[in-house]
This record gives structure tokens, C-alpha cells and sequence, in this order.
């Protein structure tokens, strides 16, 4: 069993005019979920088109559960593959359930499977109703359902939250879930950074067709070195100052107010380096003063926001 | 196999959903009783008087309208799909390009079909109840002629999926198709007739015949007047008189005419990028 489900070697996609995807290798493995990163134009969708076989690679090869998706009969494995496009869109004068009917038939799957899946997506009231009068996250979700039709071993997913609400996205969360211990492999792109983080085992950030990191999230954050933000209350500056010995310089306050300033309660908030994390909370958790502590580690929005700013730094 | 049925039932169920069958059979029906009872009024007759004369004039009015009616029923067919962004999510399904493809003609052709066989059988039923002719000659002379007409609307159904398939948007499709028709339908015999006359007979009789070969709507005219004898040949069609005008030869160009658009547009499907 190949534990790779997808492969890029040195992928490169280039049209006329512009250079969509400069030489770029990476692998999903069966299982893994990894988080796609970019701006609009950065190379996204590409990389998703080149993938599903859409896109011919202009170098390089590509290979998606083991075989080259623009081989001959390459069409014969993409039952197992499950696909949201950016914007999803029906046919507007069929009904939800007609459009996944046709749709199941095409992936060799039976009527039924379709209309759990309707269920499944909380679609079934408006099941019968044309496409055209479907809002933005109604479509969204029939999209989701066609994509996990026939339990895909690779899913590949653009922006899939996109108009969805918050119920429906954490449903949606707990599928790919499922999925994904199924050995699904899934790549995933979307512009709502705080949600995805936990679901994602990998996040590759690009820009202007350019791989900026690839990684587990530890690792990006490690290799950034980006400072955690600390918020103490009950101590005053000068406290924190003192027990801290001269680790925060002065333009990693973020707060301060000193003792007597006012009645109410102190809060003071700090940017340090990451490996003063356990110094802090050894050195302040034992004030007596101390009523809360607070450490925020990097975000998966901080992260993203370095990976770029240095990208176009160095091409400067 | 299964999958082209899949596409082609459909596409079918579009055609009957958003009335193109419908509206097909209901103008087929129109002309063929329209020729049949009023085509001999200039000659001062009012009902049915001769099947030669009806089919005819139904052809001449056929090779007009079916390549128009097929153009715009196809047309539409990629492009649509393409602007919608439902082609893109089809091309990452289990299914062939040249599946996809012959998917849509089967369905489309059906429609064609059936709004011929609906259309030009019910009123040679009708023909055959309230006037006094031999009802086989009727029967035969129709049927052959529902098939023919059936044969030009998908020649010019898959002649639609290469104009579908080569651009981006569908008013282009829709000009294109425009473009099509005019040079098939009314450009090619003004053309081949000014040839003619301008070479003053320099050009070989044995091969004029295969020059009509090169438009379907005057293969079709051909094979209608051959098939049915009619002996009022007109136009630009009496230098077919000649030679190659074995009804077999052109049957065989007419599927040929439908077999070489298909592989065109399949072969125009296969390269096809969707980037956006």
C-alpha cells in the first residue's frame, strides 16, 4: 500500500503571460490534512487544477493516488477523488437532488448515498427546490456533498467554508475528520485562518507561485521564532520588570500601567521569545499579586503574516 | 457505456424540461401540414395534392431550418456549462472526455430525433387518414425522409460542439453558430455557383459532385430528391446529376459529416485547459 497520495516533483505551470507556479515539489501522504496558504493569485487553485489533472504541468510530473491525472484512463480513478471548486456552481434549473443524483451516477454511486448525503449536509428541506433560488451557503454545502461522495481517498477542497455558518462549518470540520482517519488524504485552502488551524496536520504558504514554507504548524512556528504575547494581571510593570531581569526590552511592551495609576486592576502586556515562555510562567506565577496569566502562541494568521512579509523582504 | 447514457439521459431530459423538444416538434408538425395542404395553392389547388412536391418543398424549408434549430439547440452545450463552472467539476468526475462528449450528442441527437419522428410522422399519419393516397408510398417516403432530417440536425449538432468548444463565452457561440449557418445554408451554392459560371465549364464534371459533398445541406437536398425520385431538380443541385450521387456514397458522407466534427471536437475537449 502506497502511503503517498499525492506527489508533485518539480511542478512548474507557466501561461503566456505569467509564471502561475515557479518549480515546486511537495507529497501528501494518505491521512494527512494539509492547509493550502496564499493570496488570491498566488498559485492556489493552480496547484489544486494540476493536481486533479485539470492543468497539465508545463514541467515536472504529477501524481495523485499513484497514477498521472492526465494519463489516458486516468478518468477511472477519480471515483475516488472528491473536488469543491472555488465558487461552486449546479446546474440553476435542476433541483439540489436531481444535480446529486446525476452527479452520484457519474461517480458509479447509487440515488440513496446521495440523499443521506443531503441529510448528512442539512440539505434535505430544500432538497427539491431549483438550484437558482439556493443561497450562497446552500450551494456551498451541495457542494461539500458531491465532493465527499463515495468516501473520496483524496479531497481537495477551495475555500469550503466560504458562506457557511458556524454549525455547518464545524459539521463540515467533523466530516473531513472522519475522513481523514479513514486515510483520506486532504488538501484544504482556505482564507478563514483561525478555524482551520487545528484541522490541518501541514500548512504550505505560497506567493506569486512560490513555496514560502512547508511544514507541520510546530515547526513553522519554531523556524519563524515568532514572540508569544503575554498578559498579566495584578502586577504592575516595575514588578514584571524585576522579576524578569532585563528579558523584555522596551519595544515589547504592549501595555503597561504602573501601581497607582488607578483603582482598578493592573494589566500589562508583553511580546517575548518563545523560549522564555516556562521562564515567564516559573518567574510571575509565583507572585502573590498575580490574578491572571495569559500566553498567546502565534496564530496561524501571525505565521502567515511573517512567511509573506519575509518573502517580499528578500525580494527586495 | 453507462456513463454516455448517464450524460445523454441528461441531456434529454433538459431538451423535454425546457421545451426544445416541444417547441421542435410543434414546428416540424406546422410545415410538414403547412407544404402538404397549402404548397400547391400557387397553382390554384388548396389540399393534399402530391407527395413528390410536398417532400420537396419540405426539404428545401428543412435545409434551412433544421441546421438553424440544431445549431442553437448545441451551441450552448460546452460553453454553457463552462460559464456556469460546471464543466470544470465535470472533468474532475470518473468520466472521459470523449464519454462526456458522445454523452451530450446521444442526448441532444435523441431530441432531434424525436421531435423529427414526431414531428414529420404525425402528420403523414394525419396525411394518410383524411386524404386518398397510397398510404405505404406516404409511410415509406416519410420515414426516409424523418431519417435524413434526423441525419442533418446531428451533423450540425456536432458541428455546434466544435463552435463550443473553441471559445470562451456564449454570445461567441451564439455569433459563431450565426456565422455557421449563413455559410452553409446560403453562402456555399451562391459561391459554388459563381464558381461554376466563372470557369466557364473549365471545371471537370466528375468532380462538381464532390464539391457538394463538402457542404451536408446540399448532400442532404440530394439525398432527399434522389431517395424520393423526385424529378424536379433545381438550382445548383442539377450538376449532381453526374455521377457520385450513389445514394449509398452520400449516405456514407453524411455520417461522415457527423463522425469528423465529433472527433474535431473531442480532440479540441482533450487539449482544453480550464484555468479559470
Amino acid at each position: 500500500m502506497n502511503n503517498i497520495a499525492v506527489e508533485l516533483k518539480e511542478v512548474c505551470k507557466y501561461y503566456p503571460n505569467v509564471n502561475a507556479l515557479h518549480p515546486l515539489s511537495m507529497s501528501v501522504k494518505s491521512g494527512e490534512v494539509l492547509g493550502l496558504f496564499g493570496h488570491n493569485g498566488a498559485g492556489k487553485s493552480t496547484l489544486m487544477k494540476l493536481i486533479l489533472g485539470i492543468l497539465k504541468p508545463s514541467t515536472g510530473s504529477v501524481s495523485a493516488l499513484g497514477h498521472c491525472p492526465r494519463a489516458n484512463q486516468a478518468h477511472n480513478y477519480r471515483t475516488q477523488f472528491g473536488y469543491l471548486p472555488e465558487n461552486v456552481s449546479f446546474y440553476e434549473h435542476l433541483s439540489g437532488r436531481e444535480v446529486l443524483h446525476y452527479l452520484a451516477k457519474l461517480k458509479g454511486h447509487n440515488k440513496a448515498q446521495a440523499d443521506k448525503l443531503l441529510e448528512e449536509v442539512n440539505l434535505a428541506p430544500a432538497a427539491d427546490r431549483a438550484v437558482k433560488t439556493y443561497s450562497k451557503g446552500m450551494r456551498q454545502r451541495l457542494g461539500l456533498a458531491q465532493a465527499f461522495l463515495g468516501e473520496p481517498k483524496l479531497l481537495i477542497l477551495d475555500e469550503p467554508t466560504v458562506g457557511l455558518d458556524p454549525v455547518a462549518t464545524q459539521d463540515f470540520y467533523l466530516t473531513v475528520d472522519r475522513l481523514k482517519s479513514g486515510g483520506c488524504a486532504v488538501i484544504l485552502c482556505s482564507h478563514v485562518l483561525p478555524g482551520v488551524e487545528h484541522h490541518i496536520d501541514r500548512a504550505m504558504i505560497l506567493s506569486k507561485g512560490r513555496k514560502l514554507a512547508l511544514g507541520p504548524l510546530a515547526e513553522l512556528r519554531e523556524a519563524a521564532n515568532l514572540p508569544i504575547e503575554v498578559s498579566v494581571s495584578g502586577l504592575s510593570r516595575a514588578d514584571i520588570e524585576s522579576k524578569m531581569k532585563g528579558v523584555i526590552s522596551e519595544p515589547d511592551w504592549l501595555q503597561s500601567s504602573t501601581q497607582g495609576s488607578s483603582e482598578g486592576t493592573l494589566h500589562n502586556r508583553f511580546n517575548t521569545a518563545a523560549e522564555n515562555k516556562l521562564n515567564v510562567l516559573r518567574n510571575l506565577a509565583a507572585e502573590e499579586n498575580l490574578q491572571d496569566l495569559h500566553i498567546k502562541l502565534p496564530s496561524l494568521e501571525d505565521l502567515y503574516r511573517y512567511y509573506l512579509s519575509d518573502f517580499n523582504r528578500s525580494a527586495v | 457505456m453507462n456513463k454516455i447514457l448517464i450524460v445523454a439521459q441528461k441531456e434529454f431530459r433538459d431538451g423535454l424540461r425546457n421545451r426544445w423538444t416541444g417547441a421542435i416538434t410543434i414546428i416540424f408538425i406546422l410545415m410538414s401540414l403547412g407544404l402538404a395542404y397549402f404548397g400547391s395553392a400557387t397553382a390554384g389547388v388548396l389540399g393534399f395534392s402530391s407527395l413528390e412536391s410536398t417532400l420537396v418543398s419540405l426539404a428545401s424549408l428543412c435545409v434551412m431550418l433544421i441546421p438553424l434549430i440544431s445549431l442553437m439547440l448545441a451551441y450552448n452545450c460546452f460553453v454553457g456549462e463552462l460559464e456556469q463552472g460546471t464543466l470544470l467539476l465535470l472533468m474532475t468526475y470518473p468520466l472521459s472526455n470523449a464519454q462526456l462528449l458522445l454523452g451530450k450528442f446521444v442526448g441532444q441527437a435523441a431530441i432531434i430525433t424525436l421531435a423529427s419522428v414526431l414531428g414529420f410522422g404525425l402528420p403523414a399519419i394525419i396525411i394518410c387518414i383524411v386524404s386518398d393516397v397510397d398510404v405505404v408510398n406516404v409511410l415509406t417516403a416519410f420515414s426516409q425522409f424523418i431519417i435524413l432530417a434526423s441525419l442533418l440536425g446531428w451533423v450540425f449538432i456536432a458541428i455546434a460542439y466544435i463552435i463550443s468548444l473553441s471559445v470562451t463565452e456564449k454570445s461567441k457561440a451564439a455569433g459563431l453558430s450565426l456565422i455557421v449557418w449563413f455559410l452553409f445554408v446560403l453562402v456555399f451554392d451562391l459561391v459554388l455557383m459563381a464558381i461554376l459560371v466563372a470557369s466557364e465549364g473549365n471545371i471537370s464534371e466528375t468532380v462538381v459532385p464532390f464539391l457538394l459533398w463538402i457542404n451536408p445541406t446540399d448532400v442532404f437536398r440530394i439525398l432527399v430528391y434522389s431517395i424520393i425520385a423526385a424529378e424536379n431538380y433545381s438550382g445548383v443541385l442539377q450538376i449532381a446529376e453526374h455521377g457520385a450521387d450513389g445514394t449509398v456514397y452520400l449516405l456514407l458522407v453524411m455520417l461522415l459529416w457527423v463522425v469528423l466534427p465529433l472527433l474535431c471536437a473531442c480532440w479540441i475537449l482533450n487539449k482544453k485547459e480550464l484555468s479559470e
